[in-house]
């Protein structure tokens, strides 16, 4: 039955192609020439729509705890109300506070609140546990552009890692970005942290699209090993500029109504041009990042975050000129020759020098980790003299990475509005011995080590050794 | 400066580059000293160095006249760390192939392939781990498309040009899915290799003049390497992550009783560890593995550690092939899961012998360092804060009693950066 019904469907498939060139259907070509522009330019940018909606959350207030709010601020004993999933109120005292009667009280003395962690840079889902060859859905490595390709449709939302950056990251949104071996690998993907069974319960409502390009070593070796272009950091940048002018011929003929067909990798790289797409460049040396500034320039985009960034150090003042966001590890280095630079104290002199730094993971281990990884430089920070307050750290991991992926006006930061990602941790995030204790999200509930059910556990995971431990 | 004092002073020089046993010799005083075998730190205690080795460590530690000494008040002090196995000095950047010895697909040797040859001391990974209070290791023998990686060697990471402490130290075999691979595509091909090998060694080592078959597999190098082995003079450390597999290594034992193992890697130790307790088999054990990162992990949880401990295992953190420098992370991990309901992990004084003496231990070089007991090495690292602590670093590094640089790629390119725009000439004329 079902291979039947797969047939039927091929073949119509086929009538509609054929049926565009019939000679039959000659005296409605110009008829369909107008619907084919209308096409290109009318077309439905949110095609896979969220389906995500807040899971049931009662109002919560959590008192006498240190409060980190991301954006900088930090109150000792304060009051976080959540109410209808959203941050109410941060307040010194909660007898301020209009708390609802049937509100949740938690006493939180002696514990730390931070917004709900956010990782700009991830590949859950796109290469998930088990990593084995059948998951391996991050690189579209067939061409060096695949701007048409959409990290969202390889999200396999079993992957048991959702449930670890939650559990020990206090990680509540991230970005899902296709891999880097492509110069332009696809269009990335923010995701509540949630689970769910479609990756559409799992989308962020609201949130822009990224484009992730890949700039240095590995787009030249992938292409060069097959003999084609680009083998050398020129031919990166020859091709990239190609696809640009191809993009920017796109947009012009889209808006005089001249398109005569849709074009899925040409509407994201017009929807960059349109400034609704944000770029998300892996990037690791400093020369080549100025480079790629200027290519920005050169096309009229705006590069939001430089991936990996492991010499961005070398060019804090370009960075904090260019308004661009440097997401990198504290301290993975040597690993590769283009990591050959990296040094601990990155992070320390961006910040010296007023550019926006985020910690970012790209690793399964490391989102777990994020808070960790912040807590290291912030301590190398330290050792070279320069002191870097617990609560700015904390923006590393929240508002910045939230400006990083275009969602900063929908969380990030506990301003009374905002979505209620919040993370209860046993002690200060920057310190080893802490691990998250509760974590909400829109105000639910999803993950308390005080109850064993309050723990995420994937299909994959049923019935398997250690199914619903602790992990 | 007086004439008297640069004699004085170029006198004291002299002396120093002399009389290298001087150096060796030093005495950390006021410091939060942790001796590194479990036992609790020690509030204002004194560790004495002498001629590159452990005299005392503790409170009421009585300095000889002449012996320098270095003020440690408000830090830590403690042994340097262990990590075993890692990869370490064995290329310069991992994933530029001319620099890189730790793979050798093409060799027709396996077993015998002596990782000692290939160790750079001037590294830069050493440098780096070096500066972050690795001490020692135990460096991992090169993979090959065989089972057997070939012998491993322990090193310490002292900046000078003889970095081997022991060569053949132990043999190390990949089995699980690594292992499947390597030996033609399944665990019963990796099995039979394993097993081939082992009797083509042991018949070896029977025969009177070295005579064999004439239908061996093993070229005579590969047999005799493993000839240690099955006759329990060189330990075998044996890469698995399942449960089923680390029962079949223990099985080992009943045809091979001489051998002695070392389980690496152990993600699903803990639903075995009452039989690992039993066997007495020591594991080096990969920390915080809590994904099932492929279909030999699927019991993967951070609380392994803490329950084969619980159970009486012997068990030190090991095997992450990251930077060794991580250890104390991995490990103050390990101690914040004892405040996370349901979750097993380790003490801070366990947790900090799991990447000090634990590790030596299970190397078989307990007695020679990986503490501050009386007669170990004098591998100090000073700390400015806990080590195990992520914001904490450090301050200053002895081997054998010699202080150590720990200057290196990462530290100049900090000091020439720490200010962003040029000067007056072009950045790379600071240095």
């Amino acid at each position: 039955m079902r291979g039947l019904r797969r047939t039927l469907m091929g073949a119509a498939a086929c009538a509609l192609v054929l049926g565009g060139t019939g000679p039959g259907l000659a005296k409605d070509k110009k008829k369909d020439e107008s619907a084919a522009v209308k096409a290109a330019r009318d077309f439905n940018k949110d095609p896979y729509p969220s389906s995500y909606r807040p899971y049931p959350s009662q109002s919560t207030l959590i008192t006498g705890a240190t409060v980190f709010d991301g954006a900088g601020g930090k109150i000792e004993r304060g009051a976080v109300l959540i109410r209808d999933g959203k941050i109410a109120a941060v307040a010194e005292n909660a007898a301020a506070l209009d708390v609802p009667a049937d509100a949740v009280r938690i006493d939180g003395t002696g514990k730390f609140i931070t917004p709900g962690i956010i990782d700009a840079h991830s590949h859950l889902g796109d290469y998930p546990s088990p990593g084995v060859e059948a998951h391996s859905d991050g690189n579209e490595a067939t061409a060096p552009t695949t701007p048409q390709v959409w990290a969202e449709h390889s999200v396999w939302p079993q992957d048991p890692g959702f449930s670890r950056a939650m559990a020990n990251g206090g990680v509540t949104s991230l970005l899902v970005l296709p891999g880097s071996a492509n110069l332009m690998g696809g269009r990335g993907v923010v995701l509540k942290n949630v689970p769910a069974r479609t990756m559409q319960g799992m989308k962020f409502p609201g949130a822009p699209y990224s484009l992730k390009m890949a700039c240095g070593e590995n787009p030249k070796r992938v292409y060069g090993s097959k003999g084609r272009e680009p083998s050398t950091r020129m031919g990166n940048l020859a091709v990239n500029r190609a696809t640009w002018i191809q993009a920017q011929e796109y947009r012009f003929k889209r808006d005089a109504g001249t398109l005569d067909s849709r074009d899925l990798a040409m509407e994201t790289l017009a929807g960059v041009l349109d400034g609704e797409i944000l770029v998300q460049n892996h990037c690791y040396r400093a020369d080549e990042m100025a480079i790629v500034l200027d290519m920005g320039k050169e096309f009229g985009y705006k590069i939001s975050t430089f991936h990996h960034a492991v010499e961005a150090y070398k060019i804090g003042d370009l960075l904090a000129a260019a308004g661009t966001c440097s997401a990198v590890w504290a301290d993975w280095w040597g690993f590769k020759m283009e990591a050959y630079d990296a040094i601990p104290e990155n992070a320390t002199i961006l910040q010296k020098a007023g550019a926006c730094v985020v910690i970012h993971s790209d690793d399964e281990n490391g989102i777990q980790r994020l808070n960790q990884e912040a807590a290291k430089a912030q301590g190398d920070a330290r050792r070279i003299g320069v002191d870097v307050p617990d609560a700015e750290v904390i923006r590393w991991l929240t508002l910045n990475p939230a400006k990083a992926i275009g969602i900063d006006k929908l969380t990030g930061s506990l301003e009374a509005g905002k979505a209620g990602d919040v993370v209860l941790w046993n002690g200060n995030p920057l310190s080893v011995y802490s691990r998250p204790e509760k974590v909400w999200v829109d105000g639910a509930l999803l993950f308390d080590t005080a109850d064993r059910k309050r723990r995420a556990v994937s299909d994959f995971e049923l019935g398997q050794p250690g199914e619903g431990d602790v992990k | 400066m007086s004439a008297r004092r640069v004699t004085a002073a170029l006198a004291a020089l002299l002396a120093c580059t002399a009389a290298p046993a001087l150096a060796q010799t030093v005495a950390i005083t006021g410091g939060k000293v942790v001796i590194g075998d479990g036992t609790d730190p020690i509030e204002g205690g004194t560790v004495l160095v002498q001629n590159g080795k452990v005299v005392a460590a503790g409170r009421d530690v009585a300095i000889p006249a002449g012996v320098p000494t270095v003020d440690a008040k408000g830090k830590w002090v403690t042994p340097g760390l262990v990590v075993a196995v890692t990869d370490i000095g064995l290329y310069d950047v991992e994933a530029v192939d001319d620099s890189n010895d730790s793979g050798a697909d093409k060799s027709p040797f396996s077993a015998s392939l002596d990782i000692s040859h290939a160790i750079n001391p001037d590294a830069q990974h050493i440098k780096v781990s070096r500066a972050g209070g690795v001490t020692r290791a135990a460096i991992a023998p090169i993979g090959t498309d065989r089972i057997f990686g070939g012998q491993g060697a322990v090193i310490d990471l002292g900046d000078d040009p003889d970095p081997v402490v022991a060569s053949r130290a132990f043999q190390y075999v990949e089995l699980g899915e690594t292992g499947a691979a390597r030996a033609g595509g399944s665990r019963v091909a990796a099995w039979a290799e394993l097993h081939n090998a082992l009797l083509e060694a042991r018949e070896l080592s029977l025969a009177p003049a070295g005579a064999r078959r004439d239908d061996v597999l093993l070229n005579r190098r590969d047999a005799q390497a493993l000839v240690p082995v099955v006759t329990g003079r060189q330990p075998l450390y044996v890469h698995v992550e399942r449960a089923a597999d680390i029962r079949m290594v223990l099985g080992l034992r009943k045809e091979f009783p001489l051998i002695k193992l070392t389980i690496v890697g152990t993600t699903e130790g803990w639903m075995v560890a009452g039989e690992l307790a039993k066997a007495g088999v020591a594991v080096l054990a990969t920390p915080l593995n809590d994904l099932p990162g492929s279909f030999e992990k699927l019991g993967a949880t951070q609380s392994n550690v803490g329950r084969m401990k619980a159970a009486g295992v012997k068990v030190a953190l090991g095997a992450f092939f990251d930077q060794p420098r991580y250890a104390p992370q991995y490990a103050g991990n390990l101690v914040s899961l004892t405040k996370v309901p349901g979750a097993s992990g380790l003490t801070w004084n366990q947790a900090f012998a799991a990447i000090s003496s634990a590790p030596a231990e299970v190397m078989g070089m307990g007695d020679r360092f990986g503490s501050l007991r009386p007669g170990r090495a004098g591998d100090v690292v000073i700390w400015d804060g806990d080590p195990l602590e992520v914001t904490s670093g450090v301050s200053k590094v002895y081997i054998d009693g010699v202080e150590q640089s720990l200057k290196n790629h990462q530290t100049q390119l900090r000091d020439r950066y720490l200010n962003p725009g040029e000067g007056a000439l072009p950045k790379a004329y600071n240095w």
